[in-house]
């Protein structure tokens, strides 16, 4: 699955990130890189974008950006 | 001399520093691009001269980034002394990356962790000792914004030591960078870092490989690039240079508990049914204090000004000036001048100082999350709503506010819509205007009905700003929408002295300093247009006759054409124009209360359709000269700036033809 495909508070460990280069190098510096774990924690209210949580940080991605990130779910 | 070069991630606090440090106000931002170019400064320090430079924020130095490749350059070109990298200490993560990259180009490194107030609330225990002793290089330990720990930043500075370059370990990648390497001369540059650069392909390092002469052959390369046809370079390289951050940070960073109050309070301001409501309310609120605050400072400064006016004149007398010069000094300039600065002035002082506290707090880019599905329908950025906000306060600082949007395509789309914002200056006559040709005059409710109407109109604003930026994305403006990358920084308690200090010098004084500059020049022009005399008419009077024919097809008259435009250098002076050309005045006219612009108004044949045509007028029209001045400086190109003239007066002229048609 994508990264846009987590649930709320749901946690997704990093599989893969592809995508067009610059995409693919912002997603890698803001923290999103292969073995991390990442976690969904807020929705906007038109549903898009979602946060994630990575590093301690927040960060917002639109779907279609959050696409490029393979997670696999963690289930706890 | 020191020569020192400040990197950091974006919100780290690294401006606080350089502002700290060289005592140069430059702000603080709470999300990427704040610092566009690099800014300089200079700090003593025990008889020593440090020179600081301030580097645009940036994740790390192998990005492709614009802003972030100045960052890159600056270090890689190693044109100074000593590389700060500032971190912030609640995640160590993601700043040891940089220092890892930084260490990687430059000999002499000195990590700055910043934020450990921050830390030490959310109860994070980190062992510096231990990390300075893997670094092997300095790490000290500051909390900026209290101005604690800055003086061990410069004796770290002054100590520090020549070290190697890192070496990291790259794994499967190591044989092929020594492959690589063959083929590069020596040079005083990492020949390591360089060929990864060429093994993954990056076309900035190439070129700059190239333009320097360091290759002296290709074959080895190639072969090095055939052998890794297979692997991702650049993910390989993130991940080696994460793992060695990871194993580094083994034990330095205790985690004791997660911040749950900061999530909570996000979610209710990101919430489906309250996100949207506690925005506007808030917004709404800043707008009312301002409005409402501004009034009497506004009109205790307008009556200062009014009582030095007789003064002047005497003095000019004194001096035996010509009566008409000192009419076009006094009456024209010096009034003109006043007018704009009493009116101007106060409600930005108080807009700004509280605009730049939500945005200190962090409240901002959560308006941008909240609000971004809508952009992003419209090809454009989330953060343009912000600008949006900004352009309430003033179009001319929503424009360069527009600097927070990373796209370039994004960005001219804010800053060409943004004037469809009514600004403060369009506020007191949209709502006299309102108050006296929508709500009776007397009723009980007046008030709240025309704020409700208000409202109505900055609805209409911010929808014609959807719909011209969508139509601007699909033809001008026509592009890819670009990636929307934005950090949700903690919520942090500003320090009120500073935004306030801040606010008002970058923010208030900076517009009304551009607006002082063409309000004077537009004195004499409206001074002229109302004293010249042509046969037995003023030039006003042969001007309105002539704009007679525009302002009977867009349902108003050749008064309220000439006022608008006479309304170029500010919005404010557009009903003191109206009342001076309809009273036949030789000066700009006071609005004593609303009656007496009601009187005036009527006497003039106007009814409710003129006031809603003069109304859509008065919303859009052309940016004023202040904002004019700043998308030039912006875009740096004269169409743009014509664009932005020209597209909000075909809306404004529009939207009065068609009412004038069906009403």
């Amino acid at each position: 699955m994508t990264l846009d495909m987590l649930k709320l508070n749901e946690e997704g460990l990093i599989k893969k990130v592809s995508g067009l280069e610059l995409l693919k190098r912002r997603l890698l510096d803001l923290g999103f890189i292969p073995g991390e774990i990442t976690k969904c924690v807020l929705i906007s209210p038109f549903r898009e974008p979602k946060a994630y949580l990575i590093n301690n940080n927040v960060i917002a991605l639109r779907s279609k950006d959050a696409k490029n990130v393979e997670v696999e779910l963690c289930i706890e | 001399m020191y020569r020192v070069a400040l990197i950091g991630s974006p919100n780290v606090g690294k401006s606080t520093i350089y502002n700290n440090l060289t005592k140069n106000h430059e702000h603080t931002g709470n999300w990427a691009g704040k610092t566009v170019s690099y800014t300089k400064g200079l700090c003593n320090y025990k008889n020593e001269v440090f020179e600081f430079v301030d580097l645009p924020g940036t994740y790390s130095l192998i990005s492709k980034s614009k802003e972030e490749m100045i960052a890159t350059d600056y270090i890689f070109d190693g044109d100074f002394d000593v590389a700060v990298v500032v971190c912030d200490a609640t995640s160590l993560e993601k700043g040891l990356n940089l220092v890892l990259q930084t260490e990687e180009i430059c000999h002499k490194v000195v990590m700055v962790v910043n934020l450990m107030d921050e830390a030490i609330k959310k109860e994070l225990e980190i062992d510096l000792d231990l990390l300075e002793k893997r670094l092997g290089i300095k790490v000290v330990p500051t909390m900026a914004r209290d101005k604690v720990g800055l003086d061990k930043i410069l004796d770290a500075i002054r100590e520090v030591q020549v070290k190697d370059y890192l070496d990291i370990n790259y794994g499967i990648l190591n044989k092929e960078i020594e492959l690589a390497c063959l083929d590069l001369k020596e040079t005083n540059k990492n020949n390591k870092w360089l060929s990864l650069r060429l093994l993954e392909n990056n076309e900035h390092y190439n070129n700059k490989i190239n333009q320097n002469g360091y290759l002296t052959g290709a074959s080895h390369l190639m072969e090095a690039k055939n052998n890794l046809q297979n692997v991702d370079v650049s993910l390989e390289i993130v991940g080696r240079i994460n793992k060695l951050g990871k194993n580094i940070l083994k034990n330095v960073v205790k985690k004791t508990k997660q911040n749950k109050t900061e999530r909570k309070i996000d979610r209710i301001l990101t919430s489906k049914i309250w996100g949207i409501p506690i925005m506007l309310l808030m917004l709404l609120v800043v707008f009312y204090i301002t409005i409402v605050g501004a009034n009497y400072p506004s009109d205790l400064l307008f009556k200062f000004f009014a009582s030095l006016e007789s003064k002047l004149i005497n003095i000019l007398e004194f001096i035996h000036l010509p009566s008409v010069i000192i009419h076009l000094l006094v009456d024209g300039v010096y009034k003109t001048l006043y007018w704009v600065v009493s009116v101007m002035l106060p409600p930005m002082m108080i807009f700004f100082p509280i605009f730049s506290f939500l945005e200190d707090l962090g409240v901002l880019p959560r308006i941008a999350f909240n609000m971004d599905k809508a952009f992003s329908k419209c090809e454009a950025c989330g953060k343009q709503s912000l600008t949006m906000c900004m352009g309430i306060g003033c179009n001319a600082v929503g424009v360069t506010g527009a600097r927070i949007i990373d796209s370039k395509r994004e960005r001219l789309i804010a800053i060409l819509t943004n004037v469809f914002m009514p600004c403060n200056g369009k506020f007191p006559t949209i709502i006299a205007i309102i108050s006296i040709f929508m709500t009776s005059l007397n009723a009980r409710f007046s008030s709240i009905v025309s704020a409700l109407i208000l409202t109505g109109f900055i609805a209409l604003g911010i929808l014609i700003t959807f719909i011209v930026s969508f139509i601007l994305a699909k033809t001008i403006l026509k592009g890819e929408a670009s990636s929307f990358t934005l950090e949700l920084p903690p919520y942090r308690m500003p320090k009120i002295w500073d935004t306030l200090i801040y606010s008002i010098k970058n923010r208030a004084i900076f517009v009304l300093g551009r607006a002082v500059k063409v309000a004077m020049p537009a004195g004499v022009v409206i001074w002229l247009i109302a004293n010249i005399k042509i046969n037995n008419g003023s030039l006003a009077s042969y001007l309105i006759n002539f704009l007679e024919p525009i302002g009977l097809l867009l349902g108003v008259d050749g008064v309220v054409i000439l006022a608008i435009l006479m309304g170029f250098p500010a919005n404010e002076i557009v009903i003191p124009a109206m009342l001076m050309l309809y009273l036949n005045s030789a000066t700009l006219i006071n609005l004593e209360n609303n009656q007496f612009l009601y009187n005036i108004l009527v006497s003039n044949g106007w009814t409710i359709k003129t006031a809603l045509c003069f109304l859509m007028l008065m919303m859009f029209h052309f940016p004023c000269s202040t904002t004019l001045l700043t998308i030039k400086k912006e875009t740096n190109s004269k169409y743009y700036t014509f664009l932005s003239f020209v597209i909000p007066s075909i809306v404004g002229v529009l939207l009065a033809i068609t009412l004038n048609l069906i009403l």
